[in-house]
């Protein structure tokens, strides 16, 4: 075999072909920018400190959720069931702890520390449900995860019957509701989330198989990668995000109750799609995750900032989100032609 | 006057790509084309078509869950009052029109049911169908079996008499010699040599093809093969009874350390499914699986793997990682060899570049993502996956086909390095040329049953044909 057809190596570092390995991270950045831009020059009131960290605040919930939901729409699955398991997990915690005597739920009270272990517990076994479910009877992870959408909820409502609980333990109420230094503790929680979940998926083995079953489940099965048990794993890793987001989430808002968590689901796929993440599975990241999660937040925050028509504002919303994935289908295709 | 041309070369010889061309498929392109001694310049496949040129491509494009009837009519179908499709009338014209190509099949039926060589005649009949008269066909035999070859020759020289030119691009160079009238020999992006078929042989396509002489692979292809003796020794895999209805009955199979085992047969024969089975892809119904004396059961690949069997499988889009670099794509099956919590990149890098030199994997950098790279070197990529930390068993599921001669000289002999090295190796093909080039001993499998074994006896492709 004659070898004076070598090609120049591709792998150069130009650029050019920087900005085009990192166009589907560039595309949601400049959507932030200029959301940014626009909110400035509309609204005083926007580009302040204080209100940053309004944004970082509004975000942390759903940056929880969403570390557990890149992992899986990295699989190329989706976990539907994220905020019911977050709802079902926050209302187990108050369930454990011992509420005020006008709260007329019949709850088991327990120290803080078991209490909380119960409910990380009820969000493990929610998510090994879906994951036995998906791997072990084959069921779609669409269709299962609709399932648990609604078994959690039903846990929820059994829990409560209808009422709201408000205390949570000592611990879960600090890193819900306090501050560590002069920080909002659920913006670090949820930073440490992220850091953690792109560690994972960027520096460990278990992250490679990851993105390697979502570019391809069968090349990476013929690998020898058990491909069952790392969509088994992420699933429970999601369940796991979404139960903390519930209890912290529990805190924040200061009470307990059915269906509080329902916006999350759609604002925790949002945030991982609009950031650049595939839903076909194998590429995007939790940086991409980051950069949707600021998207949405500023998009919500800012819009509450300018004097327009509240009723208009969820169409507006809706809009520039489609927007958003329009500029990322193009950068994504652009990806390709530089390719 | 209509003529088949055809077109050789090694994989990446450029054959593909001036074929997109004229099919505008690639609309970027310096030169000009002309067609019935007018410029043309097509911007998309339709343009093409529309001026009376298609092409099929290696990856067939029909839809296998469509009937044979839409398929021929795929985006042209015929409608009745209101929009509705005249289902009665467009199965009548389908069945009418691959009646008169000598295809007699049921419109009606699912396509993807079809054996893969019907398959290609309906995606030919749609092609005509659409008014091509000039046809460009990329590989369409390198899925076919030889009676399938032998149909789809007499739908090719019939419609050359009847005025449609083919170019018939094809590693199969007895089939090219066999149908076409001119051939055309690439070599490095170049054409290098043209004739008319009837004056040259294989050696003379060879020659031009790579550029040298090219004894021993050439003999493989045509001569007489002698296999050595059978080993001795305790079989590092045997299989007694494997039984998965639909595919496979009662296989029985020993192999030994240091030798190749073939399985041959049609495509169809259960020797592709026998493969996916021996590492725990599909799981037999019956029978067991001993690897080194010791039963297995194999719940899934990553057991197989433990155990120490691995496949290469057949299909590129089963293999690859296609955007992901090249190291990435190598040091996936070893990840939990050289790392352990965390993953050493560097060590990956390093190893992956000791294979993409020692296979002369081209480009020679382990950066570029993989679907920038042919289909051959793709293919030694998936193999460069097992030969880090060697198996006991490698399966090699129709490890050369699409390859040009040069590439699949190269798995020869990185086959022969494995038998060196005293790894067992299966290899399951429909190419009687690949088994005959590395198998050391033969089974044939003919509808999912072994009906014949050689070994230590000379063996020619007659004799694998007549067995199958």
């Amino acid at each position: 075999m004659k070898i004076e057809a070598a090609e120049p190596a591709v792998g150069r570092r130009g650029a050019g072909a920087w900005l085009a390995t990192r166009l589907t991270n560039v595309a949601p950045l400049v959507t932030l920018l200029f959301l940014i831009a626009i909110f400035s020059a509309m609204a005083p009131s926007f580009s302040t400190v204080d209100n940053l960290w309004n944004v970082l605040r509004q975000v942390a919930i759903t940056g929880i959720i969403a570390t557990g939901l890149t992992f899986v729409i990295l699989t190329a699955e989706i976990d539907l069931s994220v905020a019911s398991v977050a709802n079902a997990t926050g209302i187990a915690v108050a369930f454990f702890t011992l509420q005020e005597a006008y709260v007329t739920i019949a709850n088991v009270p327990l120290p803080g520390f078991l209490a909380i272990v119960l409910a990380i517990l009820v969000c493990l076994a929610l998510g090994a449900v879906t994951a036995v479910g998906v791997t072990l009877i084959g069921i779609p992870s669409f269709i299962m995860t609709l399932a648990m959408l609604q078994i959690a909820a039903g846990i929820c409502a059994l829990l409560v019957r209808g009422q709201i609980a408000y205390a949570v333990p000592p611990a879960v109420k600090w890193l819900g509701a306090g501050t560590i230094g002069p920080f909002p503790a659920i913006v670090v929680v949820a930073a440490l989330f992220l850091l953690v979940g792109h560690l994972v998926l960027t520096y460990t083995r278990f992250g490679r198989y990851v993105y390697m079953v979502g570019g391809n489940r069968e090349a990476a099965e013929y690998s020898g990668v058990n491909v069952k048990l790392v969509i088994a794993a992420v699933l429970v890793i999601s369940a796991f995000c979404s139960g903390m987001a519930g209890m912290l989430g529990v805190a924040y808002f200061g009470s307990a109750q059915q269906n509080q968590f329902d916006d999350y689901l759609l604002d925790a796929i949002a945030a991982v799609v609009v950031g650049g993440t595939s839903l076909f599975g194998g590429r995007g990241g939790i940086p991409n995750t980051i950069l949707g999660l600021f998207v949405l937040g500023v998009l919500n925050n800012g819009l509450d900032h300018i004097d327009i028509d509240s009723f208009l504002k969820i169409l507006i919303r809706g809009l520039i989100l489609l927007l958003a994935l329009i500029i990322n289908v193009y950068a994504q295709k652009l990806r390709e032609a530089r390719a | 006057m209509a003529w088949i041309h055809g077109l050789v070369g090694e994989n990446g010889a450029g054959k593909s790509t001036l074929m997109k061309i004229i099919a505008g498929v690639h609309a970027e392109y310096e030169g000009e084309m002309r067609l019935d001694g007018r410029p043309v310049r097509f911007r998309s496949a339709r343009d093409a078509l529309a001026a009376g040129i298609g092409m099929v491509h290696q990856e067939l494009s029909i839809v296998p869950s469509l009937s044979v009837a839409e398929n021929v009519f795929l985006g042209v179908q015929p409608v009745g009052p209101g929009g509705i499709v005249a289902w009665r009338r467009m199965a009548r014209e389908a069945r009418e029109h691959l009646v008169s190509l000598g295809i007699d099949v049921d419109p009606r039926t699912e396509t993807g049911r079809l054996p893969v060589g019907l398959q290609q005649l309906v995606e030919l009949g749609r092609v005509l169908f659409s008014g091509a008269r000039i046809i460009i066909l990329d590989e369409p035999t390198s899925a076919l079996s030889a009676p399938e070859v032998e149909r789809l020759f007499g739908v090719l020289r019939r419609l050359k008499a009847q005025g449609t030119t083919f170019v018939f691009i094809s590693h199969f160079l007895d089939d090219v010699l066999a149908i076409t009238d001119r051939v055309t020999v690439f070599r490095n992006n170049r054409k290098v040599a043209q004739s008319a078929t009837a004056v040259v042989d294989k050696r003379w396509l060879i020659e031009h093809m790579i550029g040298r002489g090219h004894e021993g692979l050439e003999e493989a292809l045509t001569g007489e093969i002698a296999l050595p003796p059978p080993r001795a020794g305790e079989p590092v895999l045997a299989a007694s009874g494997l039984t998965l209805p639909g595919a496979f009955r009662a296989i029985d199979l020993e192999l030994r350390p240091g030798e190749v085992l073939g399985l041959y047969g049609f495509m169809g024969s259960g020797q592709m499914e026998l493969a996916r089975a021996l590492v725990g892809k599909l799981r037999p119904r019956a029978g067991e699986l001993r690897v080194a004396g010791r039963r297995v059961v194999l719940r899934n690949t990553a057991a197989a793997k433990r155990a120490g069997i691995a496949l290469v499988p057949d299909s590129r889009r089963a293999m690859l990682f296609a955007h992901e670099p090249v190291y990435k794509n190598i040091s996936i099956s070893i990840l939990e060899r050289i790392s352990r919590l965390f993953l050493r990149p560097r060590e990956e890098r390093r190893i992956a570049q000791r294979h993409v030199d020692g296979l002369r994997i081209r480009p020679f950098s382990v950066e570029p993502e993989l679907r920038k790279l042919s289909g051959g070197n793709q293919q030694k990529v998936a193999l460069a996956r097992w030969l880090t930390h060697l198996p006991r068993v490698l399966v090699l599921a129709e490890p050369t086909r699409g390859m040009d001669v040069g590439a699949k000289d190269d798995v020869v002999q990185i086959v022969a390095g494995l038998k060196d090295q005293g790894i067992g190796v299966v290899v399951a093909s429909a190419e009687p040329e690949t088994v005959l080039a590395m198998a050391d001993r033969i089974l044939v499998l003919r509808k999912g049953e072994i009906t014949r074994e050689f070994k230590g006896e000379p063996v020619s492709k007659d004799r694998l044909l007549a067995a199958a």
